[in-house]
């Protein structure tokens, strides 16, 4: 499983991805992290409002911070 | 009601009189109102966005006859979010989905002035006739500098070419109302954390300015026979975008000591609409030229609507 999370680097895009890596950890699954702030790169998705969860290569959330929980349900 | 409440609290009840008492009196009374309606007004607002995601503006407002686009992106302004750092994903967006670039600047002026923030202390503070007014005029801004900017042919101006949208367009599964009604009220608070501080204090100061600022230094510094104060106003309200909440209780105060209308709308847009952090984010992606223009195109429409304003009410 890849996770990418993309943001500008605002604090919300930061704590996203702490949130990311407790979710991962929680569930106990094997998944590569990646943190992306190129904006051409992000604006290659499509979304509008950063920051964004991608799970693999597809996008599940933008502009939110998602809590801990709500991660664990997006990973299935 | 509550004004007679606090008045009969300080005066009867605790027995206070005096210049000391009337500024508790004035701050216990403002800070609760103040509170209550921001709390009630950015939940509202709030909610009613959640409907309105902005990746479906976007795709709403690229299939639009130009001049219906300024007015719609213009309005689409007030109920998007907005801050200053997802102004670079917001703008490359639209342009992507081949939104034109003046109609793009409708949006990108409109959105950081009619914040919920801004409008629910307006209204807080001023009533809603101001309220209306600023929202009002601060569209009209919005729309008619982005149909100067689109005029003038800049597109070769923005540095980055974002390439067209190769992903699945995401679309956000649609929330029942409870969660959207919960979603809706951690942001609140969420805002109310950031600015509870700015708004003491300035109501603090305010309470202060009220009760020891003689009117006439006011009305002479600032009010309608001042002809620099549009300009002056305007140009120190860019550097304080991060304290709207800070700065609008205190353009309260010097609206009751004699501050003209005009000069304070032209503060108060000049302090939403234009901010130097913003400055400094879109940097990255348009020239200095367009940077400018933008800047000063949006300028020179606030101290239009500030004389405007003390003029017809001079």
């Amino acid at each position: 499983m890849t996770i990418k999370i993309l943001g500008t680097g605002c604090a919300k895009c930061k704590a996203l991805e702490e949130n990311v890596k407790k979710a991962v950890a929680k569930k106990g699954i094997f998944a590569q992290i990646e943190k992306i702030e190129d904006i051409q790169e992000i604006m290659n998705y499509g979304v509008m409002s950063t920051p964004v969860l991608v799970i693999d290569e597809k996008v599940v959330s933008t502009g939110k911070l998602l809590t801990v929980d709500q991660i664990e349900k997006l990973l299935g | 009601m509550w004004k007679n409440f606090v008045d009969t609290l300080i005066y009867h009840w605790l027995g206070l009189s005096g210049k000391l008492a009337d500024a508790l009196d004035f701050f216990i009374y403002d800070t609760v109102k103040i509170f209550t309606l921001l709390v009630v007004i950015i939940f509202v607002i709030t909610l009613i966005r959640s409907y309105f995601p902005i990746e479906r503006v976007r795709d709403y407002l690229a299939t639009k006859h130009p001049l219906v686009g300024h007015i719609l992106a213009a309005l689409f302004g007030i109920i998007t979010p907005f801050c200053s750092c997802s102004a670079i994903p917001l703008f490359l967006g639209f342009l992507q989905a081949r939104i034109p670039l003046g109609i793009t600047f409708s949006y990108l002026i409109s959105a950081p002035m009619n914040n919920e923030i801004a409008i629910a202390l307006l209204f807080a503070l001023f009533g809603w006739k101001i309220t209306a007014l600023y929202i009002g005029f601060g569209l009209l801004v919005a729309i008619v500098a982005g149909i100067i900017i689109g005029k003038m042919d800049l597109e070769d101006e923005i540095l980055i070419k974002p390439k067209p949208i190769n992903a699945e367009a995401f679309e956000a599964e649609p929330l029942p109302l409870k969660d959207r009604t919960i979603e809706a009220w951690y942001h609140t608070m969420d805002l109310l954390k950031k600015i509870w501080l700015y708004v003491v204090i300035a109501v603090t100061i305010g309470g202060f300015i009220h009760g020891y600022v003689p009117t006439d230094f006011i009305v002479q510094l600032a009010g309608k026979d001042a002809w620099y104060a549009v300009p002056l106003a305007t140009l120190l309200g860019v550097p304080m975008y991060s304290n709207a909440a800070g700065v609008l209780p205190l353009i309260e105060v010097l609206v009751n000591k004699g501050m003209s209308l005009g000069t304070a709308l032209s503060f108060m847009m000049a302090i939403t609409a234009l901010s130097l952090p913003e400055a400094m984010i879109l940097k990255k992606i348009m020239s200095t030229k367009l940077l400018f223009i933008f800047f000063g195109v949006v300028s020179i429409g606030i101290m239009v609507i500030g004389y405007l304003f003390n003029w017809i009410l001079g």
